[in-house]
């Protein structure tokens, strides 16, 4: 049915995830991780509807789920975003490492 | 009638009550009222209840107000036993406490704390009424407890001064080493009878004998150190004595009449378990009868009139406690109820005699009977009884004891029971020749002595003719009314019944009295003709005179080794406490400290460094996980 193999989705999808999980630790802009978690969570979505099409008919779950990922990463990004939007209006800072000193 | 007995306690709880929470700002001297009132409704409760159980013929009714709880095979109900015994005893105490709380409105009148006085007695009879209808001995225990707390709260109720509160304390101090003798046989009693009611575990003493006495003695001696803890007898006496510097109405109520008969009221509902117990009723009657000879010798020397008539009270309950080790519970009780009218009236005689003349050393007395008439008159009929003189109550039941003595076969204790009466016959009339008769040793003290007004005196004479007539429930002896009342409450199984000797009977009597005018009669020839001289014979006894004088330096023994015996195990167990207990937590504390302070550092702040160690979680579970798929970690 499909001329592209899984195996093809699952590189793509396990590159998208590395780059994302790479951009987490490695940049401090707070902006730009959470662009990264969404990378990532997306590489999941890719995987996942990836396997509900191989799947075909039989189980549509996987197709189902992404739609609860897009969910939680709406929120994810919502409150995320409310936490630098905070941070940065009490100091005009966007660096997380900066904001360590916010600790107790 | 019966179904109401709860009423009994109820009526001086709730005076308890209302006296503690308005008695001190709004009610003041009405305090008195209330409980005298409180307790005279129970009372006449009670002189119903003991005519219903009068007509009711034997065995004893339960009234159950509520579980109180119950944990495994330990059921304890709040649960009331009538029967000819506690329906006795329950008229016995609310009658005389009645009268006593009537005669403390005139005693106390002018006491700051009278409010507070008039709460703790009728929590007194609250607790003594719950002792005495309990029917079993954990409800028992909590009026044991109870009246104990009222003892040590009255003794020590002018605790500005140094004595009431030392004497309060050493009472409660005492008490306690009986109170431990009492939870012990307690806990035995339900690990061998699987029940604490008493009809229970009497139902099962047979069996249980037959399987195992040594258990029986072993639970009945420590009920009876129980026993010897609150009813003031060797080696636990000495806490009596010092508890009159609690108000004299305290010590005629709480420590001649009521409380101090607990122990005996105990061995005598526990009758068929001591009878089968061996040697303990042997032990019983031995201790009262030393008990009766040793308090009886101090009282001789004594200068203080009240301390006379304690070393009186506890010498009277060494006779019950030997009519209880003779086999005689009956007269036990009986005597109970004699002396708790004779020596009630007794103590409050002292109390208006003190109350005349602010003194309570005899030295300072003399001829006071032209002051005092009603005081006098009521005072030597309570003598009297006290000196078994027929016949009056005390010659009844204390005649009955010694010679029940006699009859079931102790010519030894007998003995002694004629001695002491002898004894005792000798310092009641000194007691009583030093205080209201002679000239006025102290000329300030007879001119302001004034007879007390009629609330005082009213109750000295019901109780006086209390101590003429309550000798004769018992009449005649040996088949009176009191026998054939109470014989079926403390009768025990295959007791063989004699009918009484009347022959014997009399010609034991008759020493009882020669005894007790053996007494009389020393005791007025030395005092009143001084022929020989007090002085004199005090001279000559040289250092038995100073032996009883100092009361045997009990005291000093318990104080020097006893109490030093103890302070050095407590210094011990505070030191484990301390080091030990305490330390543990404390290092167990500490080493948390330690630990967070260590994991603290984790805590960077860095969202970096949780990021990294995120990863590395997930990297260390995807190889386990990896691992155990590919068999790596399988054998």
């Amino acid at each position: 049915m499909s001329l592209v193999p899984l195996g093809a989705f699952i590189a793509v999808s396990a590159a998208l995830f590395f780059i994302g999980l790479g951009g987490v630790l490695v940049r401090r802009n707070a902006i730009v991780i959470l662009m990264c978690v969404e990378l990532m969570l997306n590489a999941a979505n890719l995987a996942l509807v990836a396997f509900s099409r191989r799947l075909g008919l039989v189980d549509e779950r996987g197709s189902v789920f992404v739609v609860f990922v897009f969910v939680v990463a709406a929120c994810e990004v919502a409150v995320g975003l409310a936490i630098v939007l905070a941070a940065y209006r009490n100091r005009p800072v966007i660096d997380v490492d900066q904001m360590a000193e916010i600790r107790g | 009638m019966t179904e109401y007995v709860w009423l009994i306690p109820g009526l001086p709880l709730a005076a308890f009550a209302l006296n503690l929470a308005l008695g001190r700002y709004w009610l003041g001297r009405a305090t008195g009222w209330i409980a005298s009132a409180a307790v005279g409704l129970a009372a006449v409760l009670a002189l119903l209840v003991f005519f219903e159980t009068l007509g009711a013929g034997e065995g004893g009714r339960t009234v159950t107000l509520y579980e109180w709880f119950g944990v495994g095979d330990l059921r304890v109900p709040v649960a009331a036993l009538v029967d000819p015994l506690s329906a006795a005893m329950l008229l016995t105490v609310t009658s005389i406490s009645f009268l006593i709380h009537v005669y403390s409105n005139g005693y106390m009148a002018h006491d700051r704390g009278i409010h507070r006085f008039f709460s703790w007695m009728p929590l007194f009879v609250f607790f003594m009424v719950l002792l005495v209808m309990a029917d079993n001995y954990v409800l028992m225990f909590v009026g044991w407890e109870g009246v104990g707390l009222c003892s040590y709260l009255l003794i020590g109720f002018w605790f500005e001064r140094p004595e009431p509160y030392v004497a309060a304390k050493k009472a409660f101090v005492m008490n306690r080493i009986g109170d431990w003798g009492f939870t012990v046989a307690m806990i035995l009693t339900f690990l061998t009878f699987g029940s604490v009611a008493f009809h229970e575990v009497f139902a099962q003493v047979p069996e249980v004998h037959a399987q195992d006495p040594a258990i029986l003695t072993a639970i009945a001696l420590l009920f009876f150190l129980g026993a010897t803890g609150k009813s003031a007898q060797l080696p636990l006496y000495s806490w009596l004595p010092d508890a009159m510097e609690g108000p004299t109405p305290v010590s005629a109520l709480i420590h001649a009449a009521t409380m101090v008969t607990a122990g005996v009221y105990l061995v005598a509902r526990s009758t068929p378990l001591f009878a089968s117990a061996g040697p303990a009723l042997l032990v019983v009657g031995i201790v009262g009868a030393l008990t009766a000879l040793f308090a009886a010798t101090i009282a001789l020397v004594q200068v203080d009139i009240k301390r006379v008539m304690a070393y009186s009270t506890v010498s009277q309950l060494g006779y019950m406690f030997l009519a209880l080790g003779v086999g005689a519970p009956v007269a036990a009780i009986f005597h109970l109820v004699t002396h708790a009218f004779f020596k009630a009236l007794l103590f409050l005689g002292s109390g208006s005699v003190i109350h005349a003349t602010e003194q309570q050393d005899m030295r300072k007395m003399g001829g006071l009977r032209r002051k005092l008439p009603v005081t006098y008159w009521t005072m030597l009929v309570a003598g009297g009884a006290l000196a078994a003189l027929p016949p009056l109550a005390g010659f009844w039941s204390k005649d009955e004891i010694v010679g029940a003595a006699f009859v079931n076969g102790y010519p030894l204790l007998w003995g002694i029971g004629v001695f002491t009466g002898v004894l005792t016959a000798f310092y009641v009339t000194r007691a009583l020749y030093l205080t209201f008769h002679g000239v006025p040793r102290d000329q300030h003290v007879y001119e302001h002595a004034h007879e007390s007004p009629a609330v005082m005196t009213i109750p000295l004479v019901l109780l006086a003719g209390g101590a003429v007539l309550a000798g004769f429930i018992g009449f005649p002896p040996e088949a009176g009314f009191v026998h054939g009342f109470l014989e079926p409450a403390v009768a025990v199984e295959g007791a063989e019944h004699h009918a009484p000797d009347y022959l014997i009977l009399a010609g034991l009597a008759a020493t009882s009295v020669v005894a007790g005018l053996i007494g009389i009669a020393i005791g007025l020839a030395m005092y009143a003709r001084r022929r020989p001289d007090p002085a004199a014979v005090a001279r000559a006894a040289g250092l038995v005179y100073t032996l009883l004088v100092n009361k045997y330096y009990v005291d000093e023994l318990y104080d020097r080794r006893a109490v030093g015996l103890f302070h050095a195990a407590f210094g011990a167990g505070w030191a484990f406490d301390v080091h030990i207990i305490d330390g543990l937590v404390n290092r167990l504390g500490w080493l948390m400290g330690l630990v967070g302070g260590g994991l603290r550092r984790a805590q960077t702040g860095v969202v970096g460094n949780y990021a990294l160690s995120i990863v590395a979680g997930l990297v260390l579970l995807i190889l386990v996980y990896g691992g155990y798929a590919a068999g790596v970690f399988q054998r």
